[in-house]
């Protein structure tokens, strides 16, 4: 990998190296400044705000905000703060990622490594469930939500999600393990592993880079949702992001923008986490699936 | 009946047929070696034995025991592939007992035969290793191991030397060979490398187009091929193929071929092969470039020897031999000579023909006419 990457590096004179840095800084500034804003003015007291001066540091450093988003903001009737809506995006988010990354990866592996009467038939509908746009699906999924009786529940929102998730996650690992060799699996099936075995013992430990990727991408989507979370939850099982249109949305008295900033930031806070922890491996995993050896 | 029996077996895919009615039945003990070019269906049939891949039709039998619809893994096989598919996330000595594991054989025991293993191919320094720390050669014992711990009926091996470099090549060869005679075992081993076939085998079955074109030792594949195919495929260089007329002269059958200065030359077939009922018949003469050679390098103890003045048109000092070649019957042709003949291009030489070995061909079937 490090051969490959100094084998593309372009040498580059003083002169336009300090061009592209200071592009390079510039972006960087432009693309900072909103979380600067959000970040300074969740650290203030109201009253500097109203007072004008967005850019400005706080004159008076307070964590006050940040508690009241947390657990005292009035979220539509409610002054429950969005702690539990967090709990509520949580608890739909790990099991909705895992499963359907899981189920990704059992489909990959049948997909490559089994052959199958309609094996194509099976991924090219997979692959057109990912570009179905999201609004074509709210009225069916809405009843059918309903029928099985899961309508306005954390799992109802589990299954939405995993029901969508579950195409772009064969997609990863469908490519991704179509470049490992076939030869692997016959070797385990002389050796006498099954179905399953193969699977666990030969391809999982091999995937660590795409289901760094699949999970990435799910988190993301998942968390950061907001038509599914809108339609097919109530008011106790809004998700974060919902929450927080409310919290941003509710109208009594006075705009409390910098509590509005902090519950910003928290709704972001965990993608941002996961990106800052397995980033790395992020850019990894999408170059394991092009690029052979 | 066999050891492995395979019988009136085929494949197709769809509507291709790649493997034609196909029938070899293995000794116990054998080594056959199935070789031919790429995509003649060596490696279809090696899979079908190991039942990785459907027989469309035929029966493929173990020890008088029937394998169609028998798993890989009750097969009582082991295989060596060419990528030697060791497992990346597993060490070496996990590697090797993995399927002892999926037999559920007891840890001691499996570590017993680990070592054992490992002792026999020199590769206990390497069992705590993964295979990517591992050079060509190391990943090839490595992948021999885990076929040889299993102790099964038959091995079969796919192209397993053709990932490493020409040396390496050539010793793991030799340790393949002196293997099979230690332990005796039943081999199948499909390669594209016609000296591989003819160094290690106890027999050939050349294969081409789907068919298999002959099956024998490799003795009687080298010196009596069953067709042009098998003439011109094994042997290196390849057997010298020219076009020739039967004719009979004072009673006695002779291949009467053009030389490149556009005379006839009549070379004379030994007695008793039979050849006199052909007269006047056109065929394909096949001559091994062992066969042309300079006077004093002849085979003295063949009846047959007929030396021909021809032109010289080129010499390729190889050390050991300088192969020597000239024009029979308007097509190239290449002799094998002592390396310190004094011989040069351009120059006329006597060149010693042994005509014992010759064989020929029917130009249009390309079979062997006898
Ligand atoms: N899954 C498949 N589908 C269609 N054709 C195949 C398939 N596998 C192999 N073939 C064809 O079968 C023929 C024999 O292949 P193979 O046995 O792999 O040849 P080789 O002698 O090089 O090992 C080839 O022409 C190949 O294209
Ligand atoms: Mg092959």
């Amino acid at each position: 990998m490090s051969s490959n990457a100094s084998a593309t590096v372009v040498r580059t004179g003083a002169g336009s190296r300090f061009v592209i840095y200071t592009l390079l800084i510039l972006f960087c500034l432009y693309y900072l400044l909103p979380l600067y804003v959000m970040v300074v003015n969740s650290l203030k007291p109201l009253s500097e705000i109203q007072a004008g001066g967005m850019m400005a540091l706080p004159d008076e450093w307070t964590l006050a905000p940040w508690a009241s988003a947390w657990s005292t903001a009035q979220i539509g009737v409610e002054a429950t703060g969005l702690r539990p809506f967090f709990v509520n995006s949580i608890v739909m988010v790990v099991p909705a990622v895992a499963i359907s990354t899981v189920l990704g990866a059992l489909n990959g592996y049948v997909l490559t490594k089994w052959r199958f009467r309609g094996d194509t038939i099976i991924f090219g509908l997979l692959l057109f469930g990912c570009f179905i746009p999201f609004q074509m699906v709210l009225i069916p999924m809405a009843r059918m939500l309903g029928i099985v009786g899961l309508a306005g529940t954390v799992p109802g929102l589990i299954f939405v999600h995993l029901v969508y998730g579950i195409g772009f996650s064969t997609l990863y690992f469908r490519n991704y393990y179509q470049q490992f060799p076939t030869e692997l699996v016959r070797a385990a099936m002389i050796d006498g592993a099954g179905f399953f075995t193969i699977f666990r013992r030969i391809m999982l430990p091999s995937s660590g880079p795409i289901a760094v990727v699949c999970v990435i991408w799910q988190f993301t989507n998942i968390w950061n949702d907001f038509l599914f979370g809108a339609s097919f939850s109530d008011f106790d099982s809004q998700p974060m992001t919902v929450a927080l249109n409310n919290l941003v949305q509710s109208s009594t008295g006075v705009k409390e923008y910098n509590v509005h900033f902090a519950g910003a930031i928290m709704a972001a806070l965990p993608t941002l986490l996961v990106y800052i922890v397995a980033g790395r491996y992020f850019v990894r995993g999408l170059m394991a699936g092009s690029v052979k050896g | 009946m066999g050891f492995l029996d395979i019988t009136n077996v085929t494949k197709s895919y769809g509507a291709v047929k790649v493997l034609h009615e196909t029938d070899i039945s293995v000794e116990e003990g054998e080594f056959l070696v199935l070789v031919g070019p790429s995509g003649c269906g060596k490696s279809t049939l090696l899979n079908m034995i190991a039942g990785l891949e459907d027989i469309t039709s035929g029966e493929i039998a173990i020890k008088g025991r029937s394998m169609n619809g028998v798993r890989p893994a009750d097969r009582n096989i082991a295989m060596v592939f060419q990528s030697y598919a060791l497992y990346p996330n597993m060490n070496v000595g996990q590697n090797i007992v993995f399927g002892l594991e999926m037999h559920g054989v007891p840890k001691p025991e499996r570590d017993k035969a680990m070592n054992e293993v490992a002792e026999l191919l020199q590769i206990q320094h390497l069992l705590d290793r993964k295979p990517g720390q591992l050079s060509g050669g190391q990943r090839q014992r490595v992948a021999m191991g885990r076929a040889l711990v299993r102790n099964p009926d038959v091995f079969l091996f796919d192209e397993p030397l053709s990932n490493l470099d020409a040396k390496l090549r050539v010793d793991m060869r030799t340790e393949i060979k002196k293997l099979h005679q230690r332990l005796k075992t039943t081999i199948v081993y499909v390669t594209h490398d016609q000296i591989e076939a003819l160094t290690l085998s106890t027999r050939i079955a050349v294969m081409y187009g789907g068919h298999v074109q002959q099956l024998g030792t490799p003795k009687e594949v080298y010196d009596n091929p069953a067709n042009m195919f098998v003439a011109g495929f094994m042997g290196s260089p390849s057997m010298n193929l020219f076009p020739a007329r039967i004719a009979v002269e004072n009673g006695r059958a002779v291949a009467v071929a053009q030389l490149a200065d556009g005379s006839d030359v009549s070379l004379p077939f030994p007695e008793a092969r039979g050849f006199e009922r052909h007269d006047g018949r056109e065929i394909v003469l096949g001559l091994r470039p062992e066969a042309i050679t300079d006077r004093d390098g002849a085979d003295r103890n063949s009846g047959a020897v007929h030396v021909v003045e021809a032109h010289v048109e080129i010499t390729e000092p190889a050390g050991s031999d300088t192969f020597v070649g000239t024009q029979l019957g308007g097509k190239p042709v290449t002799g094998r000579f002592r390396a310190d003949v004094e011989v040069h291009a351009g120059q006329s030489f006597p060149f010693a023909i042994n005509m014992e070995k010759a064989v020929a061909f029917d130009p249009k079937t390309e079979e062997r006419v006898s």
